[in-house]
C-alpha cells in the first residue's frame, strides 16, 4: 500500500517499499507554466534532502527540484526527454520526475499529507 | 511581492478579470501570463491576433520650432527627413556611444514628434530629453495615455471590426486617428500590428470590443519576450545597454549613412571611432542544439574552451519549436554555422551562430 506525501516546495512523494517516487504537484507545474526541458538525474546518483535533483525549464525560466529526503536515484522519468510536457498534464501521474531508494525512512515523518498540503496552499 | 513604489497598470482590473498572473518588470506590476499560458498565447499571437497592454512603455510628444534640432542631437537620426507619419528605430546614446535607450521616433509633422520609450528607462529618459530640451525652442510633453498592442496577422481584421480602420498605414508608420490617439503599425513580435496610444476611457471601450472578437486573446509579458525573441528584437537591460553600442549591437542598419558620417547627436564621436576600429563583439544569434533552453548570462566558448561571449537572453521558441537566444561573441565568431559551446550548469551544450530573426518577420510594409 502506497503512502502520498508532500512537501512545503511542492513536491509529492509516493512511498512503497522504500522506494519513493517524486513528482512536483499539480499547483506547482501550474506556477512554472508549460514545460519545455526536464534535465533528469543519473541512475545510481546519491542525493541528500536539499540537493537539486532535478532541473525542470519552462518557456521563461529555470526552476530546480530539490531532493525531499535522503537518498540515492534509482529511476529517471526518461519519457520526459521526448515530452517534457506530461508533468503539465499529468503532474501527479505520467509526469513524475525520479525515483529514489530512501536512506532513513524517519525522514517522511516531517512531511506533510495532502489534507496539510492543501491547507498549506490555500 | 510588490512594494509601495511598483507601478500598476490602470486596466489591472481587466487584467485581474481576465485571470492574469502578475509579476514586476521594470518597476511595474505586470500580467506575465493568462489562463492559456505561454506556450498557446506565443502561438495564438503568430496565428491570429494578441493583445497586450504596454502601458509600462511611455509615450512623449516633443514639439516646437526646433524639435528636429533636439532629437537629431538626442538621437543618431535625421528627424527632418521623416515623412509625416513616417517612424524609425533610434536611440539616446551616451557620449561613450553606448545605448541608454532605444526608442521609435514618428513624425507627425514638421515641428512635432511622438517618442515612444521602454518603460525601465522612462524616467531616465524624460529627464535626459529635458536636460537637452533647455537648448532648444521644443518641448517635451510626457502623455498620460494606455498603451496596447495588437499583434498577429487577424489584427487588422479585428481592429477593423472594432471600428478602427487601419486602411493603408504601412509598417513603421503611425497616425493620430482621434482625439489623443496615436497608432502605429507597428510592434515587438515580428507580426503585422498596431500600437496604440490613448486615453483610458477609450481604451476600456476599445478592449471591450476587441475581447469579443474570438480572434483576439490577451498575451502576457511571458509570450511577449519569447516571440520578440525569435523576431530577434532586443530588449534593454539585455540585449543592449550602456555598455553597448550599436556597432557591436549589429544595430546600424538604425543610423541613415549621411548621420554616421556628419551628424551632431551625442556620442558621435566615441560611435564613429567604435565603427573605426571594429566592434570586438557582435550581436548574433544563437540556436542551442537539442532541447535544452539556454538562458541570459550563460557563458561561451569556442572549440577550444576559450572563452568567446555571453548569452543576453534565451528561451525557447515556441513557434521556432527549439531553443532560441542572443547574445554577443568575438567578432571572428559571429558567422552563422560558427559552433561554439555554452555553460550551462557544468554542462556545454553545443550553440550555432545563426541568423536572426528565427522565425521571419511578417511585416505590412506594402
Amino acid at each position: 500500500m502506497a503512502t502520498t506525501y508532500f512537501t512545503t516546495d511542492h513536491e509529492w512523494l509516493r512511498v512503497e517499499g522504500g522506494i519513493a517516487t517524486v513528482g512536483i504537484t499539480d499547483y506547482a507545474q501550474e506556477q512554472l507554466g508549460d514545460l519545455v526541458f526536464v534535465e533528469l538525474p543519473e541512475t545510481g546518483k546519491k542525493l541528500t534532502k536539499g540537493d537539486t535533483a532535478v532541473v525542470v525549464e519552462s518557456v521563461k525560466a529555470a526552476s530546480d527540484v530539490y531532493a525531499p529526503v535522503d537518498g540515492e536515484i534509482t529511476e529517471a522519468n526518461g519519457t520526459l526527454s521526448s515530452d517534457p510536457s506530461l508533468v503539465n498534464s499529468a503532474a501527479t501521474g505520467a509526469g513524475w520526475l525520479w525515483k529514489m531508494k530512501l536512506a532513513d525512512e524517519s525522514q517522511l515523518a516531517g512531511l506533510m499529507d495532502e489534507a496539510a498540503y492543501k491547507a498549506h496552499i490555500g | 511581492m510588490t512594494g509601495d513604489d511598483t507601478k500598476h497598470l490602470p486596466l489591472e482590473d481587466i487584467h485581474m478579470a481576465a485571470g492574469a498572473r502578475f509579476g514586476a518588470f521594470a518597476g511595474w506590476s505586470m500580467p506575465l501570463t493568462y489562463p492559456a499560458g505561454v506556450m498557446k498565447e506565443h502561438l495564438h499571437t503568430r496565428e491570429q491576433a494578441g493583445l497586450f497592454d504596454i502601458s509600462h512603455m511611455k509615450l512623449f510628444e516633443v514639439s516646437g520650432p526646433e524639435a528636429v534640432a533636439l532629437l537629431n542631437r538626442a538621437c543618431p537620426l535625421d528627424a527632418g527627413a521623416l515623412e509625416i507619419s513616417q517612424s524609425k528605430l533610434s536611440f539616446f546614446l551616451n557620449e561613450a556611444g553606448g545605448i541608454l535607450d532605444d526608442l521609435i521616433v514618428t513624425s507627425l509633422g514638421d515641428t512635432r514628434f511622438m517618442v515612444v520609450a521602454n518603460a525601465g528607462n522612462a524616467v531616465a529618459d524624460e529627464k535626459h530629453l529635458r536636460a537637452l530640451a533647455a537648448d532648444f525652442d521644443a518641448k517635451v510633453e510626457p502623455l498620460d495615455r494606455v498603451f496596447l498592442a495588437i499583434q498577429g496577422p487577424e489584427a487588422w481584421a479585428a481592429l477593423s471590426r472594432a471600428g478602427i480602420e487601419t486602411g493603408s498605414l504601412l509598417f513603421m508608420h503611425g497616425v493620430e486617428p482621434r482625439k489623443n490617439w496615436f497608432m502605429s503599425r507597428s510592434g515587438y513580435t515580428g507580426e503585422d500590428g498596431f500600437e496604440i496610444g490613448l486615453p483610458e476611457a477609450d481604451a476600456r471601450d476599445l478592449v471591450a470590443k476587441l475581447l469579443g472578437d474570438e480572434r483576439v486573446l490577451w498575451i502576457g509579458l511571458a509570450a511577449r519576450d519569447s516571440l520578440r525573441l525569435e523576431a530577434g528584437l532586443c530588449l534593454h537591460g539585455q540585449d543592449i545597454t550602456p555598455e553597448t553600442d550599436p556597432a557591436s549591437a549589429a544595430l546600424m542598419w538604425a543610423i541613415p549613412k549621411e548621420v554616421r558620417a556628419s551628424g551632431a547627436f551625442i556620442g558621435a564621436d566615441a560611435l564613429r571611432a567604435a565603427v573605426e576600429r571594429g566592434p570586438a563583439q557582435k550581436r548574433v544569434g544563437l540556436k542551442p542544439e537539442g532541447r535544452q533552453p539556454v538562458r541570459a548570462g550563460a557563458a561561451l566558448f569556442d572549440a577550444d574552451g576559450n572563452p568567446a561571449g555571453h548569452v543576453t537572453s534565451g528561451g525557447f521558441g515556441p513557434s521556432a519549436g527549439h531553443p532560441v537566444a542572443m547574445g554577443y561573441v568575438a567578432t571572428p565568431l559571429a558567422k552563422p554555422g560558427t559552433r561554439v559551446f555554452a555553460d550551462v550548469r557544468g554542462t556545454k551544450i553545443p550553440v550555432d551562430i545563426s541568423s536572426l530573426p528565427f522565425t521571419p518577420h511578417r511585416y505590412r510594409k506594402g
